[in-house]
């Protein structure tokens, strides 16, 4: 099981849960593809129709930016926690 | 009669709301604050007016979304609302454009959207699949972006002629499917691009806005990029209008809802300089299809003016008489209840608007 921690922004598309247990393991590719199953709406916002993380989008997996890992093919470990934030920008 | 205007500016969605005849009005907003909202449509067709904004999100990406009860809640779908499918490649910057379709298709809504591609709706405007038609032209890999981008920015159903729609794009120039969007023409005859060396390309021109009344739709007004035209013949062939104006350059061409051949626009000195001619605020209208123009400018600002009226941020309602609307770069927008001959000021400081657009809703 993989936690995934919502910032407040993204909680409406997931029924307003901070917090979401996903059932998956392998890469973080595939625990987003879970994630999209139960929330597509959520998981939309996180990567664009070609699959490719958005590039204000930031992903941490244990703690980790997934961008100095192996993106999306970062390996997720059972009872990892992954948690969204959206990255600087905007003015 | 309610009148509401929806206002789609560089940092969210403001709507104005009027009871009296367009004398008050009561802002509310910003709606999807911090997002861009390019596009904004007032949809009557099916009983209900139902308002649909394309939002982009610097983090979250594009999307639409879609109010039945005039801004008080939303509704967005699951799956993205407008995708390229994945054996394109391509993805969606932006939503530029929303258009509902002909009377008698009340379901059907056009996008156009950045990278320069159209889509439709055949469920109210909730989701979208891609034209194929245009996305295969021949043409497309040679579309380059203007400054602003590269978008189809203007979609123009034809009212009687469900198979027949008209689109405009920077750069590209315009185009016309009469079969329902299988097969598209370019249609730039007489419609100049003073930056290539043939200036008058089959396609590539530098199409602003393009504007018809639904009364008469085979006569189109377009705004280009340096010269302002009009087409007789559906938006085949264009000749030039821009004669009686003080500067050939803008963005916004708006046709009046109930008078064919009357139209306004938003003139810019051009193109190392984009300021109002003399840096004054004034809307220029003809009420006979371009052979002459008249500035109005009576409650607009006296003094030194210097903003920009982007190509979806002037529109008509569709009331009588019709009400005029434009949004400034600087955040201040202006109305007209008397089809242009005075005007008063309805918002102010606001974000960059990048659209109006107002209809009457009861």
């Amino acid at each position: 099981m993989i936690t995934v921690l919502l910032p407040g922004v993204l909680r409406a598309d997931a029924g307003g849960s901070a917090r979401l247990d996903v059932d998956a393991s392998g890469t973080l590719g595939g625990v987003l593809d879970a994630l999209g199953v139960r929330w597509p709406r959520l998981a939309r916002r996180l990567r664009d129709e070609q699959g490719e993380l958005r590039r204000y989008v930031n992903v941490y997996v244990d703690g980790e930016d997934c961008r100095r890992l192996a993106g999306l093919a970062t390996p997720v470990r059972d009872g990892a926690e992954i948690q969204l934030l959206p990255s600087v920008a905007g003015g | 009669m309610t009148v509401l205007m929806a206002i789609g500016t560089g940092k969210g969605l403001y709507l104005a709301r009027s009871v009296d005849d367009r004398k008050r009005w009561e802002l509310s907003g910003p709606h999807f604050p911090m997002t861009q909202v390019y596009a904004a449509a007032i949809d009557r067709r099916g009983g209900r007016p139902r308002l649909l904004v394309g939002v982009t999100s610097s983090h979250w990406g594009p999307s639409v979304s879609v109010s039945d009860d005039l801004g008080e809640t939303w509704q967005e779908s699951d799956p993205p609302p407008v995708a390229f499918p994945e054996d394109t490649g391509e993805k969606v910057a932006r939503v530029w454009q929303i258009a509902p379709g002909p009377p008698g298709q009340p379901q059907r809504v056009y996008a156009g959207v950045e990278p320069s591609a159209l889509f439709v709706s055949d469920d109210g405007g909730m989701t979208y699949e891609l034209v194929r038609g245009l996305w295969d032209h021949p043409h497309r890999p040679t579309w380059t972006p203007g400054f602003g981008g590269k978008c189809i920015h203007t979609v123009l159903p034809h009212p009687g002629e469900p198979d027949t729609v008209l689109v405009a794009m920077s750069t590209g120039g315009v185009y016309r499917t009469t079969d329902g969007g299988k097969s598209w023409s370019a249609t730039n005859t007489g419609i100049k691009a003073y930056f290539l060396p043939d200036q008058f390309p089959e396609y590539g021109q530098c199409v602003h806005k393009v504007a018809r009344n639904l009364d008469r739709p085979d006569q189109m007004f377009a705004q280009n990029h340096h010269g302002v035209y009009r087409s007789d013949d559906g938006g085949v062939t264009w000749k030039s209008i821009a004669d009686g104006l003080p500067a050939d350059f803008g963005f916004p061409m708006v046709a009046h809802p109930h008078r064919p051949g009357v139209i306004y626009n938003f003139p810019l000195i051009a193109d190392g300089r984009r300021f109002p001619p003399d840096f004054r605020c004034r809307v220029f209208r003809s009420e006979d299809a371009g052979a002459g123009w008249t500035a109005l400018s009576d409650g607009l600002p006296d003094g030194p003016f210097y903003p920009t009226v982007l190509r979806d941020a002037m529109c008509a309602d569709d009331a009588y008489p019709a009400g005029i609307y434009f949004g400034t770069r600087s955040g201040e927008v202006y109305a007209s209840a008397d089809e242009g001959d005075s005007w008063q000021q309805v918002a102010a400081h606001l974000p960059d608007v990048l659209c109006v657009r107002a209809a009457v809703v009861s």
